[in-house]
């Protein structure tokens, strides 16, 4: 009836995670042998650090006081560009349709790109902080592993909540100018609790009840936004 | 019929307004310590209830339109958002002339002035999205995923704002809750008349947006062949 | 069990119907020439088939499930404009990456054998960049054919090939065609694409204006179909 299609159908191979390691390899791999995306992350991180530092003036314990704000208003705009690289670099020759038509469910391609969203901005952003410690002479290793923790949290916000939007506006002609308008005011209870939480961590202050909420907030946002994007993403691919 | 309706409602909305702005204006005393502008609440505070009320039906209409797929509730989604913002706006400038006359200050990121704007700010981004998008499908489907997105934050906004705000306090605009049960019964009399108004809005903004998908695919009958 | 079958589709872009009422049906074993002119659906109708989009009202079926099913989506090769390859990736990666997600048992091995099917095998170290046309297009065959599909949607496929490409594509075609596999594909008339058809559904307009078996005749006379049941053959198809 039908002649052989390779391998039988329910192969194991097909499994949600190896094609969402898969995708996320392929970003990896695509961006460490371009690094478009990230050279322009380094450098626009760079560039608002100096430009804060001019603006403000701020005094070694001003900076310390404000580390958390500065740090994350860093992070969002320099992801911005990597996000919005993210879907936009299936464009060229059609390789988004491929990966629609593959047998790959939406959740699987949007796993892998987020994924690898997350590693490409977690390397900016560990960067910018030794470079950070330096321009505004803070120390920020004390508390390293929370402080990683932090990060590690508030960037899966930006990444989850920035690769839905940057699938939902690949293809719009205005797709540089529409990801950050529509995606940093969504994204502001989890850069206000991101802002909270690293800020005492720099300043080594104690970690309060109050805090602890911001923590749960940050931790609610990421679980909230990565069901609703991991629901909705097969309605945003499929024409 | 439609358009019974929308007069029905309008004449219904403009003869409650006129009653209660006479209540409101001529009947109630000045409030004890804010004095005559005081009276702004009564606008303030019902049009924020409506503009989250249309918000929460625009995402409501998302789903159903993901779902049925049925353009109808594209258009009321739509409609729905761009008059929420309407509405929203007033809140905010009603907030901020509040804020003026009493503070002397036009902003005073007081928690629920600011989770306005912030709503303000996503909602105005899905009106955006939706100019940028041409071809009806693929706009209706992607504003449905943004306005779905968008109302799930809502109310996280909120809190944290609300949080950050408990932490660092700054004058607020009305303190909430310290309201004798007279000023209770006026503002949600008041917000009748408000959302009879956004309704009769709705229905025209749904009117056009029906329009213009029409003509859409008039257009595109022409071109196409 | 068919490998493909359309019934009462309709395709919306708003209220307007870009496809009107399509149903037919691929049989085993057989290729399907889709014509049509431009705007009149053919893209549109293969996407749906690929799983690209999904249809207004109706259904579409690829050996009996949904065409966005998962495992059905298995079994589908797909050529369409673009080449669907990355640029920055080697002959190598990209099929390997292909083979790993299409869930082949083996992706090393069937990279490597696509990658000599196709006469690439000395570049496959090389990044697709610096490919040129004719070797990016063979590249392409190679990604469609890599899992093995029991059926293949190309868009205009011979379109915008060289020789040595239209060749290898002739070559596979026959052969997938030979071992049984089912062919849809989408042409402006030419014979290299009739040549291959056992059967030819013409869209008009966004309807099904004929669909039967390919004849001689519409072999040596490419226009005949187009004079018969639609429009006026155009100079450029």
């Amino acid at each position: 009836m039908n002649p052989p299609a390779g391998p039988p159908m329910k192969a194991p191979h097909l499994s949600f995670f190896r094609q969402a390691s898969t995708v996320a390899w392929k970003d990896l791999r695509s961006e460490l042998r371009t690094k478009e995306a990230l050279n322009a992350s380094f450098a626009f991180a760079l560039v608002i650090l100096l430009l804060f530092s001019i603006a403000f003036e701020p005094t070694e314990d001003e900076t310390r006081q404000i580390s958390g704000g500065l740090l994350w208003l860093v992070f969002a705009f320099a992801g911005a560009l990597i996000l919005n690289r993210s879907f936009a670099r299936e464009l060229a020759n059609d390789c988004l349709d491929a990966l629609i038509a593959a047998p790959m469910s939406g959740a699987a391609l949007f796993l892998g790109k987020t994924l690898a969203n997350f590693v490409l901005l977690s390397a900016v952003e560990f960067v910018c902080l030794p470079v950070f410690g330096v321009l505004y002479n803070v120390s920020w290793t004390h508390q390293f592993w929370p402080l990683a923790g932090v990060i590690a949290l508030g960037t899966w916000g930006l990444t989850v909540v920035g690769t839905v939007f940057s699938a939902l506006t690949v293809n719009l002609r205005l797709r540089e100018l529409m990801l950050p308008m529509l995606v940093y005011p969504i994204l502001i209870p989890c850069l206000l609790a991101a802002m909270q939480l690293t800020g005492p961590l720099v300043l080594g202050d104690p970690y309060t009840a109050e805090l602890s909420q911001m923590l749960r907030l940050l931790v609610a946002f990421d679980v909230i936004f990565s069901a609703l994007s991991l629901a909705l993403i097969e309605t945003v691919m499929v024409r | 019929m439609r358009d019974k309706t929308i007069m029905v409602l309008s004449l219904l909305a403009a003869v409650m307004f006129a009653g209660n702005l006479a209540i409101i204006l001529l009947v109630l005393p000045d409030e004890v310590s804010q004095g005559p502008i005081f009276r702004i609440i009564f606008f303030h505070v019902p049009v924020a209830w409506t503009a989250f009320v249309l918000f929460f039906a625009a995402m409501i209409s998302s789903i159903l339109f993901l779902v049925r797929k049925d353009f109808k509730y594209d258009s009321f989604a739509a409609a729905a958002t761009e008059v929420g913002l309407a509405f929203g706006a007033a809140n905010l400038l009603t907030g901020m002339i509040w804020g003026r006359i009493i503070w002397g200050i036009w902003w005073t990121w007081d928690a629920r002035l600011t989770s306005m704007l912030v709503g303000w700010i996503i909602y105005a981004g899905y009106v955006m999205l939706r100019r940028a998008i041409e071809e009806p499908t693929e706009r209706a489907r992607m504003s449905a995923v943004v306005s779905i997105l968008a109302f799930a934050d809502v109310p996280i906004i909120f809190w944290s704002i609300k949080w950050w705000r408990t932490q660092h306090p700054q004058p607020v605009v009305y303190g909430g809750g310290f309201l004798s049960p007279g000023y209770w019964y006026m503002l949600f009399l008041n917000w009748i008349p408000i959302l009879l108004l956004g309704v009769v809005l709705l229905l025209l903004r749904m009117r056009q947006e029906q329009t213009g998908r029409e003509i859409d695919a008039l257009r595109r009958e022409v071109h196409a062949f | 069990m068919k490998p493909v079958e359309i019934a009462g589709v309709w395709k919306f872009y708003g209220d307007f119907p870009a496809l009107r009422d399509i149903t037919f049906d691929v049989e085993p074993g057989a290729s399907m020439a889709l014509l049509g002119r431009n705007g009149a659906g053919k893209t549109t109708l293969l996407r749906m088939l690929a799983g690209l989009s999904r249809p207004g009202r109706g259904t579409i079926r690829i050996c009996g499930t949904d065409a966005r099913d998962r495992m059905t989506r298995r079994s589908i090769g797909i050529l369409g404009h673009g080449i669907s390859l990355y640029e920055e990736l080697s002959a190598i990666e990209n099929l390997r990456l292909f083979a790993r997600i299409y869930g082949v048992e083996d992706a090393d091995a069937a990279a490597s054998e696509w990658l000599e099917r196709t006469g690439l095998e000395k570049v496959r170290d090389g990044l697709v960049r610096e490919f040129s046309r004719g070797m990016r297009q063979r590249l392409a065959v190679a990604r469609a054919f890599l899992h093995s599909p029991s059926v293949l949607l190309l868009d205009e496929p011979f379109t915008a090939l060289d020789d040595r490409a239209i060749a290898l594509l002739q070559s596979l075609l026959r052969d997938a065609i030979a071992e049984g596999r089912t062919v849809v594909l989408s042409t402006h008339q030419l014979r290299e694409a009739l040549e291959l058809a056992t059967h030819v559904a013409l869209l008009v307009r966004g309807r099904l204006a004929y669909t039967g078996e390919r004849t001689g005749e519409m072999l040596e006379d490419t226009g005949w179909l187009y004079r018969q049941y639609g429009e006026p053959q155009s100079v450029t198809a």
